[in-house]
């Protein structure tokens, strides 16, 4: 049923990664996804796809799953790499038609296919051992000093957050006027793109009046439990750094700094140009 | 002492057109003078559109009266100042359990209250254990409020106003949108408040079988107090509460017809126990 659906796509178990603060989660995987951009040659890559394997059986999370998240955008994944094989100006390989494939534009798409592959792991990561709720709080206190110029932080938390909550709800409601609609003869699965486009409309009317019923009705019972904004607020969870996440800090930076060193500082292209 | 007094309350609501003009004025609460003792059971009955729960926002500030005075311990609730004591001193539980229940696992929501509040986090996971245990839903402190039933629903939002350490819970409405079960449940949670912790109650309801325990019952209509005393006061005036289109339990009723035709019963039996002792059965 609808109400069953994980949002995001948290998997639960047990391991040390999930037990990170979810700040020390946010900012590893930011500057790993830095890190891939900064490599010259493919040593980099191959010190960023170790560092990424660790950190993966260290999550206890099936390898498939991560793997799950690569179909949405092996897509684009093979639009990219097509356009640079084929686009590319160089030395070409062999040639079809008017298209050649040249040596310059097998290593870019190359290089563009690890990167693009490491970035949606390395973040899948990330939402895998972290559930939606601990990343909104970790995103809170992350961009907590952006206040000064007026963010409302804050309130896009916890906005962030009663979207969560209401989710499934409003999934469930949506179901419930459709089922009431086809029972009335409403046809939403036959006819071109335009006619089922229409068909939605007397869906997402009611959808939306109860929607601002409900928003209407939850802003009154925040209220009622005296809910005014963040100021002066405590916290029932709070994010404390534990032994364990500065550790982690520390891993990061070690691995910042080799895979920078490795990636840039090694003759160019060790690798790759012996082709 | 009386925790709630409210003094020639009147509210009205001004109806205005598209373009913003006044359309009309309706008086959902008229001239209603009410005192609430504290540690009591209230019951507030009504039919729809009675003004009942026009009434229950203004006990917990969400309104403030046209004219007249509602004192929630002692402070008027037109006062600015007092406005988030007044909400902490009377919480109000909601008709719909979906639309007041904002954490995504039940004990964050029980806990919103406090954290609102400025409560320390030791506190406030004391205050979830306690709150959650008093309405018996401890064991399901893990859980995500969409996998619950309506009744389990909505004694979390009860325990979410109980983790503010009120001294009077008003409930609008409260099973509602529950099934017979469900109902059963959040009044048996409510009586135990009440009788347990000594929290002064305000129940708002239209069934009957729900305001037997009270200490004291007032019925409204179109905005006034029609009627005000104990179950038994009430529930022996079949006629003035049919009358106010109200349904009496069928005991009641039945003792009522017997009455008339004769069989010497007592007035205002509520419940079927009583009935069979009366009858001598």
């Amino acid at each position: 049923m609808l109400r069953d659906i994980t949002l995001g796509q948290y998997y639960q178990t047990e391991s040390v990664i999930h037990r990170l603060d979810p700040r020390v989660k946010l900012g590893g995987t930011l500057v790993f996804i830095i890190s891939l951009f900064l490599f010259k040659n493919f040593w980099g890559f191959a010190v960023a796809a170790v560092f990424l394997g660790i950190v993966i059986g260290l999550s206890k999370v099936p390898f498939k799953f991560m793997v799950r998240g690569m179909k949405s955008i092996l897509f684009l994944l093979l639009i990219t790499v097509g356009f640079n094989l084929f686009l590319t100006q160089g030395t070409p390989i062999f040639t079809v038609w008017k298209l050649s494939v040249t040596w310059e534009g097998l290593r870019l798409a190359l290089t563009m296919a690890v990167r693009l592959s490491l970035l949606i792991i390395g973040s899948s990561v990330m939402t895998l051992t972290t559930t939606p709720n601990n990343l909104t709080d970790g995103m809170e206190r992350m961009l907590r000093p952006l206040k000064v110029f007026k963010v409302p932080v804050h309130e896009v938390a916890m906005m962030m957050s009663i979207a969560l909550r209401f989710i499934p709800i409003l999934l469930e409601e949506t179901d419930k006027i459709m089922k009431a609609q086809i029972a009335r003869g409403a046809d939403f699965e036959s006819g071109n793109l335009i006619r089922r486009a229409k068909a939605l409309v007397p869906l997402l009317v009611p959808l939306f009046i109860s929607a601002f019923r409900r928003a209407n009705d939850l802003a009154m019972a925040m209220e009622a439990r005296c809910y005014r904004g963040g100021e002066g607020r405590t916290k029932m969870k709070p994010l404390i750094y534990q032994k364990r996440d500065y550790l982690a800090y520390v891993c990061l930076a070690g691995y910042l700094a080799v895979s920078i060193g490795v990636g840039r500082l090694l003759p160019l292209g060790a690798v790759f140009y012996t082709f | 002492m009386n925790i709630v007094k409210a003094e020639n309350l009147t509210y009205e609501y001004i109806r205005r057109d598209e373009d913003g003009n006044v359309e009309g004025i309706t008086t959902a609460v008229d001239d209603v003078s009410l005192r609430v003792k504290q540690g009591d059971f209230v019951a507030i009955l009504g039919h729809n559109g009675s003004g009942k729960s026009t009434l229950a926002k203004h006990i917990n500030a969400i309104l403030s009266p046209t004219e007249g005075t509602v004192w929630v311990d002692g402070k008027d609730t037109r006062d600015e100042e007092e406005i988030w004591n007044i909400r902490q001193t009377a919480g109000m539980v909601f008709q719909n359990p979906d639309n007041q229940i904002i954490g995504q696992v039940v004990e964050e929501d029980v806990g919103f209250g406090p954290e609102n509040i400025g409560v320390p986090t030791e506190e406030i996971w004391e205050r979830v254990t306690e709150s959650l245990r008093a309405v018996g839903m401890y064991q399901f402190r893990k859980y995500s409020p969409n996998k619950l039933s309506g009744g389990q629903k909505q004694r979390v939002s009860i325990a979410g106003v109980l983790a503010m350490h009120p001294k009077c819970i008003i409930l609008d409405e409260p099973t509602a949108m529950l099934d017979p079960n469900g109902r059963k449940e959040v009044i048996r949670a409510v009586r135990g408040l009440n009788q347990v912790e000594g929290v002064t109650v305000i129940l708002i309801t239209h069934y009957m079988e729900e305001i037997i325990h009270a200490d004291k019952v007032f019925v409204m209509d179109r905005g006034k107090i029609a009627m005000e005393g104990t179950p038994r006061e009430i529930f022996s005036q079949v006629e003035k509460l049919k009358a106010l289109r109200l349904d009496v339990p069928q005991v009641t009723l039945l003792a009522y017809n017997l009455q008339k035709k004769g069989v010497p019963l007592p007035d205002g039996i509520l419940t079927t126990e009583e009935f069979v002792k009366a009858l001598g059965l």
